[in-house]
């Protein structure tokens, strides 16, 4: 045990890339699964500890050392309150999500092909697991692309049910490159100014350069907007914030089910994570706030999401794309917790990565056990499997109503905690865009309700029946994770609270 | 190109030149230029040439798709077991003094040497990978134009017109 205490961050990266790896090498004739299943769980258990530690030892950040270089020349892990919550929200998805993928990849994917999308399964969590944990901006970008290049592969990996899934892949490729490049040449600003890669060293270097802009002499001053700016477009495409998300609902409708819910519960959040790291502790609010203003921008981004997607997830026929342009919607809800930069709003946008995650995490597998069982997932295919599938359909109807924000669901608590943020700001307007983001999605949902319970099935169309159990308890168990989480919001609270106050810097 | 003279003998005589020669920069890459990605790819690239003259199929012969598959994996766990192999001995990931303890100089370079064949070995294998993805299929038609085929390939477009 000491040893893992010991090694705790290095771990959580490097087991999953050493399973993944002997994955690819004997992931054969379900071995895959096994493998993917132990690492995920052990990971899990990893980020839990991690979670526990940080928040048991009050809000100073823990550094592990890579190789023992020192910081600033050698990369650092880093875990703060901040991103041990969301290492334990990827974690936990991670787990759930490879319990609920066997069944539904037997199905998907190709039995020869299986060690690969096994492997690629455990690289894609060890890119965003180690996005998340390290400190330094350019290893950030590293397993970016670790995490971006496998979740291509993934989602082309749905070719077998329909072959949009090729071109979607390939879009989202173009669209991921590019970001990741505007990401990479952003940092290569910020490093010809400072000439540091680590994220504290950054932000330290960059002090410096800002006491320079009030005098008659200031250095740097474009340089560093333009590499902050790059950014902030690159973690955009990452993220598919409004205007850059076009990439997102072809991906999400064509890739494989447990891709799919794997991906809208982490990888988007992980790119919210990044957008708050890099604003809060590398450039810092004084500088993208109250010097650039940006955050009017993401607020404008942000409620043109929110109604944006919520009003093209009411046009939609197919299921799985009715809840990719809602998960936009619900992007926009993090970012404008994370413009409202104060302790209420940043505790929205962590909450809600959380909340978000169980809640469409429960849905996205919901309609991958419709499309298991009938085959397709437009709304024609939900008609009256309210009576067939009582349980998937109960779970997908606890994540809608957590979509809309009932009390009791965890949606609840983050948009609670997010009109509380934009009203403190002083935002009438985005408590507004909040309300009507809750209306419309209100409309959305209720398209999906009323074909399922409402709905008949066809005359002589064939016999459904409730999905097999080893998908229907990762179902139901994350359904049944937003409602407490919805009831019982201390948890919660709490650990976005500490978060919350470490990045602002005020003691609680 | 097999039934070319001239391809078949130069490659023969350089083919084992470019074995050596990847193997030379691949050990040399701790301390001088070179290093595993350069000696991965003119290693594979000594294979391709093979492939090229003597046809995608008889490269595969000699060098399995399931082999190449198992050496892309491989590689990486070198390079990570190096890491791990630091945590178990009590040192942070990648300290390559757990190699050597108590002689940090001649550890570094030991580290670095089983670091970089892990590289060396992923990209020879993945190098090879890209080929056989572009050239499956095309095994019955080796890679160039055939000498042979020319005429045919003309005929064939007369009789179209």
């Amino acid at each position: 045990m000491d040893f893992v205490h010991q090694h705790l961050p290095a771990l959580v990266v490097a087991l999953p890339l050493v399973t993944g790896l002997v994955t690819a090498m004997v992931g054969r004739r379900g071995a895959g699964w096994w493998i993917a299943m132990g690492s995920s769980a052990a990971v899990f258990a990893l980020c839990a500890q991690l979670l526990a530690n940080v928040a048991g030892g009050g809000s100073q950040s823990v550094t592990y050392l890579l190789g023992n270089w020192p910081i600033p020349y050698g990369i650092g892990l880093v875990v703060d309150p901040l991103n041990a919550a969301v290492l334990a929200t990827v974690a936990l998805i991670g787990c759930v999500v490879t319990l609920y993928a066997r069944r539904s990849m037997a199905q998907e994917v190709p039995e020869d092909r299986s060690h690969f999308f096994w492997a690629l399964w455990q690289f894609c969590q060890v890119g965003l697991l180690g996005i998340t944990i390290t400190g330094d901006a350019f290893n950030f970008y590293v397993l970016l692309e670790i995490s971006s290049l496998s979740t291509y592969t993934l989602i082309a990996m749905g070719k077998g049910r329909d072959r949009r899934a090729l071109t979607a892949a390939i879009n989202y490729l173009v669209i991921g490159s590019i970001g990741a490049c505007f990401y990479l040449l952003g940092v290569a600003y910020l490093y010809m100014v400072t000439g540091s890669l680590n994220m504290a060293d950054i932000h330290a270097r960059l002090q410096d350069i800002f006491a320079t802009w009030g005098t008659d002499a200031p250095v740097y001053r474009k340089t560093v907007i333009a590499g902050f700016a790059f950014i902030m477009v690159g973690l955009s495409l990452k993220l598919a914030l409004f205007p850059l998300h076009l990439w997102l609902p072809n991906a999400y409708t064509y890739a494989p089910a447990a891709v799919t819910a794997l991906l809208a519960s982490t990888a988007t959040k992980v790119g919210a994570y990044g957008f708050i790291r890099v604003i809060y502790t590398v450039v810092g609010p004084d500088f993208a706030w109250r010097y650039l203003h940006s955050d009017y921008i993401l607020m404008i981004c942000a409620m043109m999401a929110i109604l944006g997607g919520s009003l093209m997830a009411i046009r939609q026929v197919n299921v799985k794309k009715l809840l990719a342009y809602s998960s936009i919607g619900q992007i926009g809800y993090i970012a404008l917790g994370i413009a409202s930069d104060n302790v209420y709003g940043l505790q929205a946008a962590i909450i809600h990565i959380f909340n978000h995650a169980l809640t469409k995490g429960a849905m996205f597998m919901a309609v991958g056990c419709v499309l298991y069982r009938v085959g397709g997932v437009r709304l024609e295919h939900l008609r009256g499997l309210g009576r067939k599938m009582p349980l998937t359909m109960a779970a997908f109807t606890i994540g809608g109503l957590g979509l809309i924000g009932v009390p009791m669901t965890a949606g609840f608590v983050s948009k609670w905690y997010l009109v509380g943020g934009t009203l403190e700001r002083g935002w009438m307007g985005a408590a507004g865009v909040v309300l009507v983001g809750s209306v419309l999605a209100l409309v959305y949902t209720w398209r999906c309700i009323e074909s399922i319970y409402f709905g008949k099935r066809e005359e002589g169309a064939p016999e459904v029946r409730e999905a097999p159990l080893s998908m229907l308890v990762p179902t139901l168990l994350l359904a049944v994770a937003s409602l407490y989480f919805g009831m019982d919001s201390r948890l919660t609270s709490d650990i976005s609270a500490q978060a919350a106050h470490f990045l602002l810097g005020v003691r609680p | 190109m097999k039934n070319n003279p001239i391809m078949r003998v130069v490659a023969r005589w350089n083919i084992p030149f470019m074995f050596v020669f990847a193997v030379y920069v691949q050990v040399h890459g701790e301390i001088g230029p070179g290093g595993g990605f350069q000696a991965g790819v003119i290693m594979a690239a000594s294979f391709i040439l093979y492939g090229m003259v003597f046809g995608a199929a008889e490269m595969r012969r000699v060098v399995p798709r399931r082999l190449t598959d198992i050496l892309a994996a491989a590689g990486v766990l070198l390079y990570a077991g190096t890491g791990i192999y630091s945590m178990l001995m009590g040192y942070p990931f990648l300290d390559h003094v757990a190699i050597w303890p108590g002689n940090p100089g001649g550890a570094e370079p030991w580290g670095m040497v089983s670091v970089e064949w892990g590289v060396g070995i992923t990209v020879f294998a993945v190098m090879m990978t890209v080929f056989n993805e572009i050239t499956e299929g095309t095994d019955e038609a080796p890679l160039g134009t055939d000498t042979e085929m020319v005429p045919a390939l003309h005929q064939n477009k007369t009789e179209i017109n």
